[in-house]
């Protein structure tokens, strides 16, 4: 049964507990970016200093919190104090604790017993728990940033939990670098009540949640992680990152399969039949997710290669070899519309390389006529913002805006946006991923096609070979829910 | 925890009742009977000692191979008799047709410590550890999921057709992989099963070697 994680998501207010007034201590930080990112509901401080922090008056007693004002506790006081302060803050109202607490089970055999209690107190009150030893939960459709450290991602449809708070933070960062945000995000740390698919199970029914993104190391009850992600990943995607991947070599066994048997090997094949997409590194990770939170599921793994430059479409052919996706040879129908469009000494296959031919309408009409092709599910477009970049250069040189240059640097600019722009609303239309990829995402990211591309909701994606597997872990979704009729 | 093997002709018959393909083969008690018992079998022949305790009968070279003629045949399993040994227990000859295919597959099922019965497919025979091209699912597996297994495999030219023999028959292998899988939901008592390897027989899995693991101590 799915745990309701509202009151840790979308509490009506938060106390924090252990609130300080030294701007380097959990408890100063943590209100810091409560109050600091808007969040609206209530927010109490508890702690042993009289006066206020950061405005708010520190109370020094959970009777002084009116009741039912507070659905979250955010706990960075030490394990000693802890069951006093729950007991108090569970008869004001709260419902859920994050405790950023360590000195739990990380600290040893006394940190364990005083986990085990602390998971039956929570038990006995009803009430959830998150963490210990976490660094926090972000949930941006209420403004709420309560965590220790940094950054708090813009909104979004990527909803996150991970067994090493490090990796929240890494996934955020992209958010915020790439603009493809959060609906949740929650430090799982020690995981002693709430584990990873207890937050799976819930972001599967949130509706601000389209795709999650988790990190996993060890996982205690394989079977029962293999059962409840497989039903959620019937629901909505789940890309996963798995720490360990290399260690836990072969076991002493009687039979050769078990010792070919690899704890990753093993790993690996319950999330193709559980039909979790697994990620190789970080980027690969967040930019999975970011696609199935931006585009549209390719209805098969047909893709065409638009590219400006014939390099770009060449290596992107190569990338493609070995992921699941098909290099369609481009039916004759569309060879020929094609034609019509483009100069004589465009490649006639796919890739389709332009061969700088392009005029003023080409790429938006290409990109529609390639779309629209009943044998395509899905485009790469390479080759946006090179206009842009030329731009750039006039722009910053000594003979600008004369000699008709301001005129032709507006010119570029208002073409790569609108390539972007197309791409997005071609995509949008015709219900099939198209992705644009191009270095200067991270090169230039004032390209006004980066720009451009980032306020269509859409991630430029820094490489060919970063759209090329993310389009295959989309396309090896599509794949399996097509396979079992769902 | 305890757990012992079965002898191969054991191990044989339980994975044909799963509706496996074994190589054909009878078994035998002494080298007389084995000449007798073998006169309906195609040829060559394979002859092995086999017993409970025996598990990995290669490295200790209780397999001998190409017998063609009774006399070869005769000798063989005299060698393999004699070659049993006291901790060896009760053992019996067991004489198989070589099958003929170039390419061997290696599936089975072995206990993870972390996500209980899991089924595998791999590319290999006696070379499937250092290849390492391999697959596994948590049992129960469906057809569409052995059918992943299969094509998830690295090495999927060795699966097409291969120097004059055809392309290997996906959904035969596939059933193997299911009927592993039956194997482990009708009888918990399973730890493992090796089917090492299995030969592809114009484009059919036959497996020319089985060992089924259990629970518990040798009855």
């Amino acid at each position: 049964m799915t745990t309701d994680l509202s009151p840790l998501f979308e509490p009506r207010g938060v106390v924090v507990a252990g609130a300080s007034s030294h701007p380097g201590k959990f408890g100063f930080v943590s209100l810091h970016n409560i109050l600091a990112c808007g969040y609206e509901g209530d927010v109490f401080a508890l702690g042993r200093e009289a006066g206020e922090v950061l405005g708010v008056q520190v109370l020094d007693s959970a009777d002084q919190i009116p009741e039912g004002r507070a659905d979250l506790v955010f706990v960075c006081t030490p394990p000693s104090a802890n069951e006093a302060l729950i007991r108090e803050v569970a008869a004001r109202g709260v419902r859920a604790v994050f405790m950023a607490a360590g000195g739990y089970s990380e600290a040893g055999a006394d940190g364990r017993a005083a986990e085990d209690d602390l998971v039956a107190l929570c038990d006995e009150l009803g009430l959830i728990l998150a963490g210990p030893n976490g660094q926090g939960v972000v949930s941006p459709p209420v403004d709420l940033c309560a965590q220790i450290v940094a950054p708090y991602p813009p909104r979004g449809a990527i909803a996150i939990a991970s067994q090493s708070g490090n990796f929240v933070s890494s996934f955020q960062n992209y958010a915020t670098q790439t603009g493809i945000g959060v609906s949740r995000a929650v430090s799982a740390g020690n995981a002693a009540q709430l584990g990873i698919v207890d937050y799976l199970d819930w972001f599967a029914q949130d509706p601000q949640t389209a795709v999650s993104l988790i990190y996993v190391e060890g996982i205690e009850d394989g079977r029962q992680f293999y059962e409840r992600a497989a039903a959620v990943a019937r629901v909505k995607p789940i890309v996963v990152l798995k720490g360990g991947a290399s260690t836990g070599g072969q076991r002493a066994a009687a039979s050769h399969t078990g010792a070919l048997a690899t704890d990753d090997a093993v790993f690996d094949g319950m999330c193709r039949q559980a039909g979790l997409v697994r990620a190789r590194n970080v980027e690969d990770a967040f930019e999975a997710a970011a696609s199935f939170a931006t585009q549209p599921l390719p209805a098969g793994n047909r893709v065409a290669v638009l590219t400006s430059v014939g390099g770009w479409g060449v290596l992107t052919a190569d990338a493609m070899a070995g992921t699941t996706l098909d290099l369609v040879e481009l039916p004759s129908e569309l060879r020929a519309e094609l034609d019509a469009k483009l100069p004589p000494r465009w490649s006639r296959n796919n890739p389709i390389d332009m061969a700088g031919g392009e005029t003023r309408d080409t790429i938006p009409e290409v990109l529609e006529l390639i779309a629209a092709h009943p044998d395509i599910d899905s485009v790469i477009f390479l080759g946006l913002g090179i206009q842009s970049n030329t731009a750039a250069l006039m722009r910053s040189g000594p003979f600008y805006p004369d000699h008709g240059i301001e005129r032709i640097v507006d010119f570029h600019e208002r073409q790569d946006a609108r390539y972007a722009t197309t791409a997005a609303e071609v995509s949008e239309r015709h219900g099939k991923p198209i992705l644009v990829a191009t270095e200067l995402a991270v090169a230039a990211p004032d390209n006004a096609g980066v720009v451009a591309t980032r306020r269509s909701g859409r991630l430029c994606y820094a490489a060919a070979d970063r759209a090329v597997r993310a389009l295959d872990a989309m396309s090896r979704y599509a794949t399996f829910r097509q396979r079992r009729g769902l | 925890m305890t757990t012992h093997t079965l002898s191969e002709a054991t191990s044989r018959a339980v994975v044909s009742a799963a509706g496996i393909e074994v190589s054909p083969y009878v078994t035998a008690p002494d080298a007389a009977a084995a000449v007798e018992a073998a006169a309906e079998l195609d040829r060559p022949l394979v002859a092995k000692l086999c017993g409970d305790s025996i598990a990995h009968k290669s490295e200790r070279g209780l397999v001998r191979l190409d017998l063609a003629s009774d006399e070869a045949l005769e000798r063989a399993t005299n060698e393999l008799v004699a070659a049993a040994r006291p901790e060896d227990g009760e053992v019996e000859l067991l004489l198989s047709t070589m099958v003929a295919g170039r390419r061997e597959l290696i599936a089975g099922l072995t206990h993870d410590p972390q996500f209980g019965m899991t089924v595998m497919l791999g590319v290999g025979g006696v070379l499937a550890e250092a290849i390492a091209d391999v697959s596994f699912r948590l049992a129960p597996i469906t057809a569409v999921d052995a059918h992943e297994m299969i094509d998830e495999l690295d090495t999927q030219r060795l699966l097409g057709p291969f120097r004059g023999e055809p392309a290997v028959d996906r959904r035969a292998v596939a059933a193997v992989l299911v009927g592993l899988s039956d194997l482990a939901a009708g009888d918990p008592a399973i730890v493992s099963v090796d089917l090492n390897p299995l030969v592809i027989v114009d484009g059919r899995p036959v497996a020319v070697d089985a060992l089924v693991e259990r629970t518990g101590a040798r009855p």
